[in-house]
């Protein structure tokens, strides 16, 4: 990752209440290792470590004393852990949870028993699946080979089992995010079955492998850092870390975005991570710009 | 102090549902009535609902976000869609609603209060729209944790809370007895395949608040008819015809959007 000097004095951020509470379940283990990947995960990448099963019921315990509204599971690919089903139960007893996945692990005993917990649950049971085209050849070339049927597939036993996932579109092809291009994942994911199609659409973030992607001309230039002057009111609250902090087997950090990068650590708990941060990233530039937020 | 009390939301122009809510509930016998906001949007003739509102003795009016942008006039309504689909629809009927809107109502709604505070029976009660922190803050029954309702009641000071702004009514009792009731809204069918809208009644008789919701009916048919007459999107006519929603539903949790047909 290219160093760039700060120059200027980064904006802090309070966290004005957890709203969200990450976690990153299977830390950046994952059974693809997609090219826009922001952290970049893969199945060689153990610098984040599967999570104990103690340990997130420790952050869940945590973040309810907190007052947290929602989790989010997130790797790498959370079907990946062993335990993934008793983290689910543990957090559902809290509150509602969203599961980021790849679809492609979950098979049609998974597919009903997660159907099972979303009607036993008194709070939303939803899960996100990634999908970067609407045919073989727009998605494989970042997910990797023969991935756009293997997620369809993982989509179509989630469908079969009447889940209605919602699909997570990464616009690396700009013309996805337009109308036409949401016009074709809508028409596809009817094509499947699904009779109420649920799209999301992200921009890339310009770091992990994302950023090697651009022949290391793909990440930030320097002028795109925040300074407090681009922060009112409104802009503070639109940003997820002034709502959400990430656990992860290493400790905690503000965000989903930025566990690869070393000073973001916030310290070992949730508790360690309830001070405000500085926005002294170039990918806050993204949040700021682009209004991302990594909820659905 | 009155032992019943009415509350309602999101009046969405539906000027015959509003009427229809006002008879029942002073029917009934509530003592107070409260309206927590969104006058606007979806329905036809936004002036007619203003007689209803305003000077009735029993009635208290609150700000919604939409209130407020229509208030101020302002260029959308604030609702806070994240998805195009939302957003196009939602446009619609704000643009509609801003142009019929008089001057002197539109005054009207930028001077409304935009948060209630009352003590019933030494409980300390908060009327907001979409939560206490924030106007459009949507508080769904399947997204509210318990422990997030209860940081909300603390650091609001609030042993009793009424929302809206969802469209959907809820009422959550905490286990240390503190209550969250989302009140729907009466402008539109609550996605669950009837026509007929809730408003929320407390009675303060008992050892507790007790809350129930009050379904209400009204001439739908005709509130379609005047849409159509109107030129507003047919997909808003079938929502009041069949109880389903048709836009808006991008916004919705998994749980709540299961529940529906689109
Ligand atoms: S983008 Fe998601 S599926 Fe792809 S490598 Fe990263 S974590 Fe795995
Ligand atoms: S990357 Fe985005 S979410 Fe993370 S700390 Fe920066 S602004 Fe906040
Ligand atoms: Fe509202």
């Amino acid at each position: 990752m290219t160093a760039i000097e700060p120059v200027h004095t980064p904006p802090t951020l309070d966290l004005q209440h957890l709203d969200t509470l990450w976690l990153q379940v299977t830390g950046t283990l994952c059974n693809l290792a997609c090219l826009h990947c922001f952290i970049s995960c893969g199945p060689k990448n153990d610098s984040h470590e599967f999570m104990e099963l103690s340990q997130v019921q420790e952050a869940i315990n945590d973040a309810v004393a907190q007052g947290v509204k929602e989790f989010y599971f997130t790797g790498g690919e959370p079907f990946m852990h062993p335990e993934i089903r008793e983290m689910i139960d543990a957090a559902l007893a809290h509150g509602p949870l969203t599961i980021l996945t790849n679809g492609i692990l979950i098979d049609d005993d998974l597919a009903r028993w997660l159907a099972d917990r979303f009607h036993q649950s008194r709070y939303s049971l939803d899960l996100r699946v990634s999908l970067d085209g609407t045919t073989p050849a727009e998605n494989d070339v970042i997910r990797g080979r023969n991935t756009f049927e293997k997620i369809l597939a993982g989509v179509d036993r989630l469908v079969a089992a009447g889940l209605n996932p919602v699909i997570t579109v990464t616009t690396c092809h700009a013309e996805l995010g337009g109308a036409e291009g949401r016009a074709r994942f809508f028409d596809l994911l009817q094509s499947r079955g699904m009779d109420k199609p649920r799209l999301k659409f992200l921009s890339p973030f310009k770091i992990g492998r994302e950023e090697r992607r651009h022949g290391g001309d793909g990440g930030y230039q320097p002028y795109e850092l925040l300074r407090e002057s681009d922060l009112d009111d409104d802009a503070r609250d639109a940003l997820q870390c002034s709502s959400c902090r990430m656990v992860t087997s290493k400790g905690s950090y503000p965000c989903p975005i930025l566990i690869e990068v070393e000073d973001a650590r916030m310290g070992d708990t949730l508790d360690d991570a309830l001070k405000p941060i500085e926005l002294n990233h170039p990918a806050c530039y993204t949040c700021f710009v682009e209004g991302v937020t990594c909820r659905t | 102090m009155p032992d019943l009390i009415a509350l309602f939301g999101g009046v969405y122009n539906n000027y015959l549902s509003l009427k229809a809510t006002l008879d029942d509930a002073r029917r009934r016998g509530a003592h107070e009535i409260y309206c927590l906001g969104d006058m606007g949007g979806f329905g036809p003739h936004p002036d007619r609902v203003f007689p209803l509102l305003r000077d009735a003795k029993d009635l208290f009016v609150m700000q919604g976000n939409y209130d407020h942008s229509i208030g101020h006039r302002l260029d959308d309504c604030a609702c806070g869609y994240t998805d195009p689909r939302d957003n196009h629809f939602a446009q619609v009927s704000y643009d509609y609603t801003l142009a019929h809107t008089a001057d002197e109502h539109k005054d009207w709604l930028r001077d409304l209060p935009t948060h209630f505070r009352r003590q019933w029976r030494g409980r300390d009660v908060l009327l907001a729209h979409g939560s206490p922190r924030r106007v459009n803050e949507f508080l769904w029954e399947s997204t509210c944790s318990d422990a997030f309702l209860a940081h909300l009641l603390d650091a609001h000071g609030a042993d009793l809370l009424f929302v809206t702004h969802t469209g959907i009514p809820w009422h959550r009792r905490l286990p240390d007895g503190r209550q969250v009731i989302n009140v729907g809204a009466i402008g539109r069918p609550a996605n669950d395949g009837r026509t007929s809208v809730d408003y929320a009644l407390v009675d303060l008789s008992g050892d507790e608040p007790s809350v129930t919701f009050c379904p209400v009916s009204y001439d739908h048919h005709r509130l379609a008819n005047e849409m159509r007459e109107e030129g507003l999107p047919e997909e808003f006519a079938e929502t009041i015809l069949t109880g389903w929603w048709t836009t808006c539903l991008e916004i919705l949790p998994a749980k709540e959007r299961h529940r529906g047909r689109y």
